[in-house]
């Protein structure tokens, strides 16, 4: 099958060990064909063809690494042949790397995160996620109470024209405006597509912050939530409050549980940074960032959903019902995936 | 490659970014970690490479839309036309948005553990425990680079438009930001690993990953030991040090540097030595000295060079 210059070399064993005059040397002799034969597997491991490797080369590969590893280990006490040992240093390390190597590819990764691996990092860190939502909800509640109780708060929340004309005492008209669908549907993809890399870019800021023990991301959700809440109040004191809410929560209910994810990920680092127990701080970090890692790739996925969303449904569907109900059907299935997906079995080998 | 890659073994050992490693096995396996320069070469040769990549794709998805709708220069507003351009342009950003975080991840799951840009400098990925890579480690270190190298970018973009146009865009959360964002830019140089906050973070670290050739046995060469006869006093001169040296000027095989060296050997040992016949001579010194060395290794008593 094979062309003949892309057929492998035969190792072939040495003419005569004890030729050899060095005792270091018949060592390595009678062993370099079993090196030969890992540097041969690993070659074709490296090269991502795993296919041109024999089943009996395969089955011994466990064997020939550790021969190998053990020949590394009585050359450096018995030998002094530097090049020999620097080639059995390099095999040895070319082989941990393919034996200790990732197991699986982006695909196989994604097929394990979206059966089961994302819930399962999502409800491992529900304390940095209540810690969050308690924080958010509180930063609401204080926006609408700020600006209820002294209406020029809500321009030391959203300074100059960052509302969009949804300012306290506007013409209803004008809000009402402000939440209906576009006029006509072209262009809305590219608009949204271009949405979710602003919005990622927000939520991976919050996950930075997060490493100076949490505070600041927690901060900016305040200050986030308390603009949702002033701007709530403005909606609601002119009468169009629930309208206001349909309008946000039909990509919000997304978005808002990306940016809730996000920030909690960042904080269950900060948090662990700052009280690591009884393992070492970089030990912590370990486990805890790979596992904030996991929900943050969850969250640029949640974030492309809330893209879509925004460009699309909202502008289309312009039925306070019918905005609820698609936001109300995503709320549900993020949460229902959350709580009740079950972490992936361990693939067996 | 060969004898280079000996020595390059050798001064790695020496070098201050020179690890042990210990696998499950048990087994040290000394391991090198990348400098910054070479992870900054090969962070430079992957951002070209993506930004290549971006470019052709956009490229072919404007040919592609450019195609459907026809050119209308006069009015550009004219072309937007149709579900379908609408559908191929959404495609490009999502397309490009995988290829921006997909490229790092991909590659660095693969086989080699290294993306091209590492691959071509000679770096590659690994557990800092000496244990498994997992996936989620990958993902982990990948993820952060967002905040280490994409958002920063962002910032200072964003601040160069500032300083040139004289507006205030981004204000004051915009550099304290920034000013945060470079502390994660700059962790590289304040840890003597040189790991990025992605390491950190994913248990990771970057080492060179350098391939050697097994060189021919050194004793297979005719066994000289009745013509040169060594004694104990001439083979105590030399250490291990010099036996490598010696080791590579053989492997190299160049008439100059056999003929130095024997003459080097042959006054320290007050030899005379006759023309043309410094390998003979190189070959049963070395023969013999390794055999030496060797000898007092197996009792325990090590020689590192001829001063000690």
């Amino acid at each position: 099958m094979a062309l003949p210059f892309f057929s492998k070399s035969e190792i072939v064993a040495p003419a005569d060990i004890s030729a050899a005059s060095l005792r270091s040397d018949r060592f390595r002799l009678e062993r370099e064909v079993d090196w030969q034969r890992l540097e041969a597997i690993v070659t074709a491991l490296e090269k991502n063809r795993p296919r041109s490797i024999s089943d009996d080369d395969l089955l011994e590969l466990p064997v020939l690494y550790r021969k190998t590893a053990s020949s590394l280990a009585v050359a450096r006490e018995t030998s002094l042949d530097a090049a020999t040992l620097a080639y059995l240093e390099a095999l040895v390390r070319r082989a941990w790397f393919q034996i200790y190597g990732p197991r699986i590819g982006l695909f196989g990764w994604l097929r394990r995160f979206l059966g089961g691996g994302w819930s399962a990092a999502v409800r491992s860190i529900w304390l940095d996620i209540c810690i969050t939502f308690v924080v958010m909800v509180a930063g609401g509640v204080v926006g609408w109470l700020l600006v209820e109780q002294d209406e020029s708060w809500f321009y030391s929340l959203l300074p100059g024209d960052s509302a969009g004309g949804r300012v306290p005492g506007a013409d209803p008209a004008v809000l009402r405006e402000t939440i209906s669908t576009a006029d006509g549907s072209s262009g809305l993809g590219v608009f949204a597509a271009s949405l979710f890399s602003h919005n990622t870019a927000v939520t991976v800021m919050y996950f930075a912050l997060g490493f100076a023990f949490g505070i600041p991301t927690l901060l900016l959700e305040l200050w986030f939530m308390a603009t949702i809440g002033a701007m709530l109040w403005v909606f609601f004191d002119a009468g169009m409050g629930w309208d206001f809410v349909a309008w946000l929560s039909i990509h919000g209910t997304t978005e808002l549980g990306a940016a809730l994810l996000g920030s909690a990920a960042g904080l269950h680092i900060g948090r662990t940074m700052a009280f690591p127990g009884d393992r070492t701080v970089m030990g912590a970090m370990r486990t805890a960032g790979v596992r904030a890692a996991q929900v943050m790739a969850g969250c640029t996925i949640m974030l492309i959903i809330a893209g879509m969303l925004e460009g699309f449904a909202r502008q289309l569907v312009g039925d306070t019902l019918a905005r609820f109900t698609i936001g109300g059907i995503m709320l549900a299935f993020w949460v229902l995936y959350f709580v009740a997906m079950p972490r992936p079995r361990e693939h067996l080998a | 490659m060969s004898i280079s890659s000996v020595q390059q073994a050798q001064d790695a050992r020496l070098s201050k970014r020179a690890r042990m490693l210990v696998t499950p096995e048990g087994l040290a396996l000394p391991l090198t970690v990348g400098s910054r320069g070479a992870r900054f070469g090969a962070l430079a040769l992957d951002m070209m490479i993506l930004t290549v990549g971006i470019v052709v794709v956009q490229v072919l998805f404007s040919v592609l839309i450019l195609s459907i709708t026809g050119v209308n220069i006069d009015n550009p507003e004219a072309n937007d036309a149709g579900p379908l351009v609408e559908l191929i342009s959404v495609a490009g950003i999502v397309l490009l948005f995988l290829i921006r975080y997909g490229y790092f991840i991909y590659f660095e799951l693969g086989p080699r553990g290294a993306t091209p840009g590492k691959r071509m400098v000679g770096l590659r990925v690994a557990a800092r425990d000496g244990g498994q890579l997992t996936a989620e480690m990958v993902i982990a270190r990948n993820l952060v680079r967002d905040i280490e190298i994409y958002l920063p970018l962002t910032f200072l973009v964003l601040k160069l438009v500032e300083a040139m146009s004289g507006e205030d865009l981004a204000g004051v959360s915009g550099t304290v930001a920034f000013v945060w964002l470079a502390l994660f830019m700059l962790f590289p140089l304040f840890n003597k690993d040189s790991l990025r906050a992605g390491d950190l973070v994913a248990g990771t670290w970057v080492v060179e990953s350098r391939q050697a050739k097994l060189q021919h046995a050194m004793s297979l060469a005719p066994d000289r030991s009745t013509d040169y006869r060594f004694g104990d006093a001439e083979l105590s001169v030399y250490g291990e040090h010099e036996l490598q040296v010696l080791e590579g000027v053989l492997r190299q095989s160049r008439p100059e540097a056999l003929r130095e060296v024997a003459e080097a050997i042959t006054a320290k040992i007050g030899w005379q030595l006759g023309q043309g016949d410094e390998r003979e001579f190189l070959e049963a010194f070395y023969a013999a000295l390794r055999g030496h060395l060797e000898g007092r290794m197996r009792f325990g008593q090590r020689k590192k060079d001829k001063y000690s």
